[in-house]
């Protein structure tokens, strides 16, 4: 038989939870955005100097935590330092945002993933829903910056849960909030805003779109009608982010591709959707145990 | 039996000593070693068992040369810490090529004795002096030479890129390992399960190249956190070598293969091995499948294939099985891990080809449809090809398959430093008996360059690639008897 043992609680109180020697990574600063959604400076020298828009890093908060990707939102070269914008879904990004300034997490690895392709396109959409906007907002710079008319539309699903309203500002030519709920903003989704600046006329030459698959599968289907460019940013599960195990693998105009070398990024109008959605939803019952601890479930020890 | 006054046909009637091994059916449900190792007593029976050939070709049967009959003949004289050492002139990690060489196609193959009787164990024997060294010996520091003010940047921390930093280290030059992961050892630690191969043992070597002066970075995926192009005009390196490993694993191409419960057999053993799911939720935050009374089927025959099968019968699978388009005989793995597998209760179906997956409306996986196979004409390789047989499709209830039928190559080096020729399959082009690659000062070798190929074939060539660094770093030809 196997041996069962009881669930231990190994989340860390003290604030020193390392059992490492590595290097570590100290947090600059850390403060929320929103309910749930919190903004962490932390400091990567190599990466902050090397990293573009749409690249990604992956960190483990403890020594035996998960390798969690998350998107580069900025970064201060002259610092050392990156900046993150996390929404606690599960165990490893709740405990992330638990952690404050000075506190140090044990490995941070990248810039990850094929940098966003930027040029001037004309007139650019970008679009972001819920933590999507923080994954958005780098490549809305990067667009900015290269001569773009920019367009922002950030939506949520209510008022307290926008985020980066001031910065998408600064960087849009134009920038329009929804909620689901019309407590702020424009009242529906982004794709309902997105419908109406092309039915106003408006030439839009690209759409980047990022948030949950639902949603980045309809803006696609808004746009195929009219062959506008639009381009996704995937989030399939990663273990080592680096090409080497196939665990992020996407279909893409029926081919296999790796998110986490070929993409993130990938052409909306040839992703899978369905299939990404349907791959995403594998360990969810695992995660579900790992958060809440509501687990009986028998582990094989190395008992050495 | 004394080791100076035996006789050959004395020595020739000594049967082949057993590795002693866990019960199968104990060993099927825990993660600890499977073979025990040799005890001195089995270690110097066997040693008796080399007649000492006076030119004893099974040194040309072991990709690094190691002088396996003197160190043999140290076993049987009882000088365990000798043999060690005599074997580590050669070889860096003993104790993981005692375990994980192909022997029987190599050392064990050439050696004389293997005609008429069973070869000499030297596998077992190499592990055994290298496990007497960790366990009893004083940690004993080869030479390093007086610096030279040199610097060498090595990419990648298995096996290629720790026996050429070792190399290196020794000659006096200062040697930085870039590693992606957050682990050191490559494969050894992400893809070879700690009951093939304990990971204390991978980190025990690694701390002794620290000691020795090699520095380690984790952490750094080179191309994207650095270039090689940076490391050598910003960072001041004067040599680079290339170690990265193979890259992406390949899928199969059938209908079906997109639904969830199909895997890489990297992703699993990565997720068992390297983030310790097998602990999972208590010791470790990564999930696994949960593989509790499923039917698990690897698709593959070589020792990832094997290695995976036998991690999903250790996580619980009611039923774990190999699915082989050809026989056994042509199976790539280890005899040892097939012989291992079968005794812990894997289910072999040989000659077996997948056609196509199925899955529910929830686009789950639930079983694959395979045809039986019969061995035809040989091919170009000299293996028989197998063709289906008509007619005998059949539905094997599956709950997770995974695939492991190999791995291209990483594009990274090739997307960030284009000056850097590669094959068609993408892998790195070297000159074989340097190593170097068609970029200046830069050198590559182990899987990057061969493909999937062998931790032993990936140590020597970091080794050639060392000696190479050091000649043009110096701009002398070495003595290589020294190395
Ligand atoms: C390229 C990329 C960039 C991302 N950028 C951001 C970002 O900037 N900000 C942000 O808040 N989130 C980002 N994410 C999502 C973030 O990685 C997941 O929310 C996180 O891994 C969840 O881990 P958890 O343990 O907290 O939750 P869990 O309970 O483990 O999982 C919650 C959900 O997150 C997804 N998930 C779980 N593990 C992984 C994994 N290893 N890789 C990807 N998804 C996973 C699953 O769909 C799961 O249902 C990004 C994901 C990718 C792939
Ligand atoms: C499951 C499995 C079982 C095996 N069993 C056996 C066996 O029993 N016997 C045997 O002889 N062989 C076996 N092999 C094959 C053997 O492990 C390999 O041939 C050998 O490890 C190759 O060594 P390497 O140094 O070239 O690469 P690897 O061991 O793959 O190491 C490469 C390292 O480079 C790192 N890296 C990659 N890209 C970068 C980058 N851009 N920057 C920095 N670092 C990078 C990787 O993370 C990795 O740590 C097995 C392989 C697998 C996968
Ligand atoms: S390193 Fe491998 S091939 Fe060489 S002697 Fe040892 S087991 Fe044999
Ligand atoms: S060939 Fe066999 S018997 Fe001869 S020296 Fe080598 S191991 Fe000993
Ligand atoms: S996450 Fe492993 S290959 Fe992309």
């Amino acid at each position: 038989m196997l041996a069962f043992a009881p669930r231990q609680k190994k989340v860390p109180d003290s604030i020193n939870p390392y059992e490492t020697d590595e290097p570590m990574y100290r947090i600059v600063s850390s403060i929320f955005l929103a309910e749930n959604i919190k903004k962490l400076e932390i400091e990567a020298p190599r990466i902050a100097k090397k990293r573009k828009a749409g690249q990604f890093i992956m960190l483990r908060v403890t020594s035996h935590g998960e390798r969690v990707p998350l998107t580069i939102a900025g970064s201060d070269p002259e610092k050392g330092t990156i900046t993150l914008i996390v929404q606690g879904m599960g165990k490893s990004t709740r405990e992330l945002n638990a952690l404050e300034a000075g506190n140090s997490i044990a490995d941070v690895v990248g810039p990850l993933g094929t940098p966003s392709h930027i040029e001037n396109f004309g007139t650019a959409v970008s679009i972001g829903g819920g933590v999507g906007t923080a994954i958005a907002y780098p490549t809305a710079v990067a667009l900015k910056e290269a001569g773009n008319h920019v367009i922002t539309i950030n939506g949520a699903r209510s008022k307290e849960l926008v985020i980066l309203e001031k910065e998408m500002n600064e960087v849009s030519d134009e920038a329009y909030i929804t909620t689901d709920d019309g407590s702020y903003g424009f009242h529906g989704f982004v794709t309902q805003k997105l419908q109406e600046l092309i039915d106003s006329g408006r030439k839009i030459d690209y759409v980047l779109a990022i948030g949950p698959i639902p949603m980045m599968k309809a803006i696609a289907e808004v746009t195929r009608p009219y062959g506008i460019k639009t381009v996704v940013s995937l989030n399939p599960i990663m273990v080592d982010g680096t090409g080497m195990c196939g665990g992020c693998r996407v279909t893409v105009k029926d081919e296999i591709k790796f998110a986490c070398v070929d993409g993130p990024e990938f052409d909306a109008h040839e992703v899978d959707f369905t299939n990404l959605a349907d791959r995403n939803r594998i360990y969810l019952s695992e995660e579900k145990e790992s958060a809440e601890g509501t687990s009986h479930r028998c582990h094989l020890h190395m008992d050495k | 039996m004394d080791a100076q006054h035996i006789t050959n046909k004395e020595r020739l009637a000594i049967p082949r000593q057993p590795m002693p091994a866990q019960d199968p059916e104990v060993r099927n449900k825990n993660f600890r070693e499977v073979n025990l190792g040799y005890t001195p007593e089995l270690a110097r029976q066997e040693a008796l068992r080399c007649i000492q050939c006076k030119d004893p070709i099974c040194i040309q049967g072991c990709p690094v040369n190691i002088k396996i009959d003197e160190f043999i003949k140290l076993v049987a004289e009882g000088d365990f810490l000798g043999a060690a050492r005599k074997v580590k002139e050669d070889n860096v990690l003993p104790a993981v090529c005692g375990r994980v060489c192909p022997q029987e196609d190599q050392c064990e193959k050439a050696c004389v004795i293997g005609k008429k009787h069973a070869p000499v164990a030297i596998g077992n024997l190499e592990r055994f002096v290298a496990d007497w060294e960790r366990e009893h010996g004083e940690p004993d520091l080869p030479a390093i030479k007086a610096a030279t003010g040199k610097k060498v940047a090595v990419i990648g921390s298995g096996p290629a890129g720790l026996s050429c930093a070792n190399d290196l280290i020794r000659q006096g030059h200062r040697v930085v390992v870039f590693e992606a992961l957050h682990e050191l050892g490559g494969v050894l630690m992400y893809g070879v399960p700690e009951f093939r191969l304990p990971k204390e043992i991978v980190k025990t070597e690694i701390e002794g190249l620290k000691k020795m002066g090699v520095e380690f970075q984790t952490d750094v995926v080179v191309g994207r956190s650095v270039t090689i192009d940076e490391l050598i005009e910003e960072e001041g390196f004067d040599a680079v070598f290339i170690g990265v490993g193979a890259g992406l694993p390949w899928f199969m191409g059938i209908p079906g293969e997109n639904l969830v419960g199909v895997l890489a057999a990297n992703e699993f053993l990565t997720r068992v091995n390297l983030m310790k799911a097998y602990d999972f939720p208590a010791g470790s935050d990564t999930p696994v499948f949960d593989c509790r009374g499923k039917n698990v089927a690897v698709f593959g025959g070589g020792n990832t294939a094997m290695d995976a099968v036998r991690t999903a019968k250790r996580l619980g699978a009611e039923h774990a099985y190999i699915v082989y388009r050809r026989s056994e005989a042509e199976m790539p793995a280890r005899v040892e891990e097939i012989h291992h597998a079968k005794e812990e209760g894997i289910e072999f179906l040989l000659l077996m080809n997948p056609l196509e997956f199925l899955g529910n409306d929830r686009h789950w996986l639930t079983g694959v449809k395979c045809i039986k196979m019969e061995l035809g004409e040989p091919d170009e390789s000299g293996r028989r090809r197998p063709v289906p047989v008509e007619g005998s499709e059949f539905i094997l209830p599956l709950d997770m398959a995974v695939i492991s039928i190999g791995n291209g190559s990483n594009p990274l080096i090739k997307q960030t430093t284009p000056d850097i020729e590669v094959s068609k399959r993408d892998t790195i082009i070297v000159d074989i008996n340097t190593m170097a690659t068609s970029k200046e000062n830069v050198y590559a070798g182990g899987d990057i360059v061969t493909g999937g190929a062998t931790v032993i074939l990936a140590m020597g060539a970091g080794r050639t690639a060392a000696k190479a660094i050091h000649d043009k770093l110096m701009g002398t030809a070495v003595n290589h008897n020294e190395w």
